[in-house]
């Protein structure tokens, strides 16, 4: 390498860097400060916490003052239920559009499309009323019914491309043996899928383990509050207790980014392959 | 474009087809017709009637739009909210995708180590509820904290400092910009993906022709990728005018200082749901929810009619 060179490789590392740390700055700047006391927060905010100004009272506070453990129990269930429906219901939608072309597929097609681009949210004021008259008002079976709705159209654009990458012959010789579809779906199809499930993730799990509008619209008890939403109520109501809402901030953030780093290579690579091109 | 169907497929009895169909389509299509399509539809009706105190509802045309328009209580803050929209979006086009193109671009350059860990660090924030990453920011330019201020001293610029977003001047971009840090991963990351897919004969070639590096990205990756761009502008369009979540969380739903950082996401929440100064009326909100529908609508078919066609493809 030419020094010309050299001096140019470290001007781009230096442009990465101070963005990364730009990126990163804030987040590690609250997580630092939510292990330490009061007047150290104040005090030293960029020092990281030592033997004498670590603490958890704001943790302490938190778990004694709202109901984070049922935030985080109801996110999960949503999450998880919806995230499964999106990805049975779509892969199944998915696999009838690319594999049985009929009058109308197309039509269905970009039936399905729409909620891609509309935001399902310009609904909310039916989806109340709706919601409020099926008694299913401040439930999580409304917000699951309305995150799938939100998520399948994505999912089944972004499975369709999956679906036909995986190669003809392989059906057709189960048709040959006479296996019925249903079990060339589930069990020659489905598990061809799974690298599949992290482009989903990130397109549709994500924005429902953060989303605030709907549970604002739809849950109005603490038993039926997510986290984002149960950590949102909980920061306005002590915003002067800098240790509570340092904690409250904390305990939304990290098991996100625990997740996030763990299955970043595959979030990443999802989202960087084929499907939005 | 699906392949050409199998034969046994083809040769399946109608009946049979017909079941296959309806097991496999059945559930998605019923679940998004009825609580995606439908209410969108509902909302659009609805806002075509009006409900007295009592909840009896009855038809009055296109009047909620007439008074969302003409009427002085409603179409001050309709336009209030609308311009400022139309600020956090040219803020977003300004800020977000030029920097997104930029770190792109140097991590598409040849030979960059660590290109995984940066990528990773990176799109970090995208990951984070906007509401956590609003108060975050809310804290950090607190003035009763001091970390901004303190930082800006440390470089010299101490006198710099403002509480930025407490100031009706400066409120709302500064809350654009907080949602332009958060979400820069997303232009990034797709621009990313765009450049690696430009192949390696394209470059070389104009290596050989002694072309430089900062050449080669204005002259041939960043034309390469102009759908890419014009495919990040649109969604950020979509997603700012139907954004929400950072400025109640940071704002509340009164969206101060005296509405300076009031968008068509607020005011529709106020309008549909109520808050301290005035109840919910839902078929206004559904009135506002239909504006904003048009107005995302608009903004598909400009992109879908003046940007996508003229723009060429090249197929690799």
């Amino acid at each position: 390498m030419t020094t010309d060179q050299r001096a140019r490789s470290i001007g781009v590392h230096l442009v990465l860097i101070a963005y990364s740390l730009l990126a990163v700055g804030p987040i590690l700047l609250v997580v630092m400060n939510s292990f330490k006391v009061r007047s150290a927060i104040f005090g030293s905010p960029l020092a990281l916490p030592d033997a004498s100004t670590f603490s958890l009272v704001g943790y302490e506070k938190v778990f004694r003052s709202s109901h984070i453990l049922t935030y985080y129990s109801n996110s999960l269930i949503v999450t998880l239920v919806s995230m499964a429906l999106v990805l049975l219901f779509g892969a199944m939608a998915a696999w009838a559009l690319t594999e049985y072309r009929f009058r109308g597929s197309t039509a269905l097609a970009l039936f399905l499309s729409i909620g891609i681009m509309v935001p399902i949210r310009l609904g909310s004021v039916a989806i109340l009323n709706m919601m409020r008259s099926a008694g299913l008002n401040d439930t999580l079976t409304a917000l699951i019914l309305v995150y799938v709705a939100q998520g399948l159209p994505m999912s089944i654009f972004i499975l369709s491309e999956f679906i036909q990458q995986i190669p003809k012959d392989l059906r057709d010789a189960a048709r040959c043996d006479g296996v019925p579809e249903t079990r060339i779906f589930f069990e020659v199809v489905a598990p061809l899928l799974r690298p599949a499930i992290a482009t989903v993730a990130v397109f549709t799990i994500v924005p429902i383990w953060n989303d605030l509008w709907f549970p604002l619209i739809l849950t109005s008890s603490d038993s039926t509050h997510t986290v984002t939403l149960g950590v949102q109520q909980f920061l306005g109501q002590y915003i002067t207790d800098w240790n509570s809402v340092l904690a409250a901030l904390s305990m939304a953030i990290l098991p996100v980014v625990v997740i996030y780093v763990i299955l970043s290579r595959q979030l990443i690579a999802g989202l960087t392959s084929g499907a939005v091109k | 474009m699906p392949e050409p169907v199998s034969n046994i497929t083809v040769q399946m009895p109608r009946a049979k087809r017909a079941g296959l169909l309806l097991f496999f389509l059945g559930p998605a299509v019923a679940i998004y017709s009825l609580f995606s399509i439908y209410p969108l539809l509902a909302t659009m009706a609805l806002s075509t009637y009006t409900s007295d105190p009592s909840g009896a509802r009855s038809f009055v045309g296109l009047a909620n739009f007439e008074t969302l328009l003409g009427d002085a209580l409603w179409s001050k803050p309709f336009w209030n909210a609308l311009r400022n929209n139309l600020i956090f979006f040219a803020v977003h086009m300004c800020v977000q995708n030029p920097i997104g193109i930029a770190l792109a671009g140097l991590l598409s350059l040849p030979g960059v180590r660590l290109k995984g860990f940066y990528r990773t660090v990176m799109f970090l924030p995208t990951m984070l509820s906007v509401v956590i990453v609003g108060f975050s920011w809310n804290l950090i330019l607190s003035p009763l904290w001091g970390v901004a201020a303190g930082a800006l001293k440390a470089v010299g610029l101490g006198s710099l400092f403002a509480p930025w977003l407490g100031l009706e001047s400066s409120a709302l971009v500064t809350l654009s910009l907080i949602s332009v840090w958060q979400f820069v991963g997303i232009p990034l990351m797709l621009i990313y993906a765009a450049l690696l897919n430009i192949p390696e004969e394209l470059i070389d070639a104009a290596r050989v022709d002694g072309l430089g590096q900062f050449r080669i990205f204005f002259h041939i990756k960043l034309p390469l990728v102009l759908p890419t761009i014009s495919l990040v502008s649109v969604l950020t369009f979509v997603a700012n005018f139907n954004a929400f979540d950072l400025i109640y969380s940071v704002k509340g739903a009164l969206a101060g200082p005296n509405f300076t950082t009031d968008i068509l996401g607020t005011f529709f929440y106020r309008t549909f749901f109520g808050n301290q100064l005035q109840l919910g009326n839902p078929t206004m909100g559904a009135a506002v929810a239909t504006v904003m529908f048009f107005i995302i609508l608009l903004g598909l078919c400009l992109y879908l009619f003046l940007v996508q066609r003229r723009i060429r493809r090249y197929a690799f």
